[in-house]
């Protein structure tokens, strides 16, 4: 078994080289390439002396031990999962060690557990199954600031002639009991709101929340992507009857997630083909990220306690240092109920989309909620549901932290944000009509 | 998405400025848009002798401000309108199809000034 064992690891390590030597050879291609025009790393960050991620909530980088855990799957136990034979089986025992995992980190049933291509899959799959599923029932209640996966999932069932009603949220972004309470009647077939927002980090009364939707009968489902991982995340705690989750945003790979369906719970398949996740899903299984999501979530919840509080702290110091030396700034979001890692403001007189490009300039990634990096016409839908005015949403920022998040990172980001608004805001006619000549810009 | 033309104009604007002694202004966009441009010129016998501009906006709002300022600068009345958004694309090499109306912000700017001059000198308008 030693042998066998240490024979695997040699393999393993061999593959890794060679990942590793594939990985040298095209990062020295994309340099040959890139040196021709002047777009290259170093050329475009000024000051940092490496570029500062601030966009986890977007996504995170893969842990080393997730990626080791997943390489031997590729090239060595590449079997197809539902294969018989044992380059199959070799899969198919992973991805249900896989399931297992899963299942007990979260305090559920490994039969509750499917896996996915990602959170806008399970978001999807949830909201068209249960609304197919339910024949007695037409509407879907959902809030103002889901993610694009739910709002665009719920447009649909709109289409198809059911009623679809979103719930307000308060100027925190709060979904509050009473509001659901007015919405809701024998009517529903399923409530969803998420656990926490990815664009101001509120965290979601969802245990309340799903206590209403099952005294009227309906089923309950949360978007859990941004939560797992920011905190303790258990499905039959909180009393939902189905939860979205996702690999990339804890540290795992792109391309898996998960859907939580409680037993009994009656829900349409998604994706039909074969008779893959106990023929719910079907599509020969992701084996390697199925490992890696599993490996990604037991190392976040056995370090959740360090990385959040740390994380917290961090963003405490951001928020504290731009809210004093920026003026006309608001801060987003519930001061309390929210994801240690998020830190969203607005900007007043000046356009999140110039405030990031220059912040990435000087070698900061972060996001924006203005309709110019959306890539639509319209803002944030999220601040605009929280009554914020729209030029607010225009000028929206947001900072997520991570886990290699330093606190040089953050003081060096202070200061470019300090620079940044103050350069962005001297060409800006909005400040100027607000008569700030002689103010701290 | 930006190439490096539309980054470098961006990250140093030309004529980003306010000028309190401007012969006229032109202003486009609203707050609610999330873009709006402020132009400035200077007029003498006919032909523009200085531009500037002040911009709330995205990166490629400023950028295309910038070129649009420095491509009226020296040209007649006649000339500065005959400045179109394409123009102030080609300047740039390109911009992504989504930010077309930048340009076009930048030369509704333009044109809204040299608009505001012949009505304060409705005596000059040919």
């Amino acid at each position: 078994m030693r042998d066998k064992d240490s024979n695997k690891t040699k393999v393993t390590d061999k593959i890794a080289k060679t990942v590793t030597k594939v990985a040298k050879q095209t990062a020295t291609a994309t340099q040959k390439a890139a040196s021709g025009t002047k777009n290259t790393i170093k050329s475009v960050v000024n000051g940092a002396k490496k570029p500062i991620y601030l966009d986890y909530s977007a996504s995170t980088p893969v842990d080393k031990a997730v990626l080791d855990e997943m390489i031997p799957y590729f090239c060595e136990n590449f079997g197809n999962a539902n294969s018989m034979h044992s380059f199959g089986q070799t899969g198919g025992v992973a991805l249900e060690n896989s399931r297992k995992q899963v299942a007990q980190l979260f305090g559920v049933g490994s039969n509750e557990i499917y896996f996915t291509s990602g959170g806008t899959e399970s978001d999807n799959w949830a909201i068209k199954g249960i609304m197919g599923a339910r024949k007695d029932r037409t509407k879907l209640i959902t809030s103002s600031v889901e993610h694009a996966a739910i709002m665009s999932s719920a447009e649909q069932v709109a289409k198809s002639g059911k009623e679809v009603v979103y719930l307000p949220v308060d100027e925190d972004g709060l979904v509050l009991p009473e509001y659901l309470q007015n919405a809701i009647d024998d009517n529903t077939a399923l409530v969803s709101v998420m656990l926490a927002n990815n664009e101001v980090g509120t965290i979601q009364p969802v245990a309340k929340l799903a206590e209403i939707a099952h005294k009227h009968g309906a089923y309950f489902h949360t978007d859990a992507v941004q939560a797992v991982g920011s905190m303790r995340v258990y499905p039959r705690e909180l009393g939902v009857d189905l939860m979205s989750a996702s690999g990339h945003k804890i540290y795992g790979p792109k391309g898996i997630g998960m859907l939580y369906v409680k037993n009994g719970v009656k829900i349409d398949r998604f994706m039909i083909g074969g008779h893959q996740e106990r023929s719910m899903r079907g599509g020969t299984t992701n084996v390697p990220v199925v490992v890696g999501f599993a490996k990604a979530l037991e190392i976040a919840l056995r370090d959740l306690d360090k990385n959040t509080k740390q994380i917290a702290e961090l963003r405490d110091m951001l928020v504290d240092g731009i809210m004093s030396q920026v003026p006309y700034v608001h801060y987003n979001g519930h001061k309390t109920l929210r994801l240690p890692q998020n830190a969203s403001f607005s900007f007043d007189y000046i356009e999140g989309e110039a405030i990031l490009m220059l912040l990435d300039l000087k070698g900061i990634a972060c996001s924006s909620g203005s309709a110019c990096s959306s890539g639509s016409l319209s803002p944030s839908h999220v601040l605009l549901a929280m009554n914020k005015p729209i030029e607010q949403a225009h000028g929206s920022l947001r900072f997520s932290l991570g886990k290699h998040t330093t606190k040089q990172d953050i003081e060096y980001t202070i200061q470019s944000v300090v620079d940044t608004c103050k350069e962005l805001r001297k060409i800006s006619p909005l400040f100027l009509d607000m008569g700030s000549n002689g103010t701290e810009i | 998405m930006y190439n490096q033309k539309v980054i470098d104009e961006f990250r140093n604007p030309q004529n980003a400025h306010e000028m309190p002694d401007a012969d006229c202004v032109g202003e486009v966009g609203g707050p609610e848009c999330g873009d709006i441009m402020r132009v400035y010129l200077k007029i003498k016998d006919g032909v523009v002798t200085d531009a500037s501009f002040l911009t709330f906006g995205c990166a490629s709002a400023i950028a295309t401000s910038s070129v649009a300022t420095r491509l009226v600068k020296g040209k007649t009345i006649a000339e500065a309108l005959k400045v179109t958004n394409k123009q102030v694309v080609q300047e740039l090499g390109e911009l992504p199809a989504q930010k077309y109306h930048c340009s076009v912000l930048a030369e509704e700017a333009i044109k809204d000034a040299i608009d505001n001059y012949y009505k304060q000198h409705p005596e000059l308008k040919q």
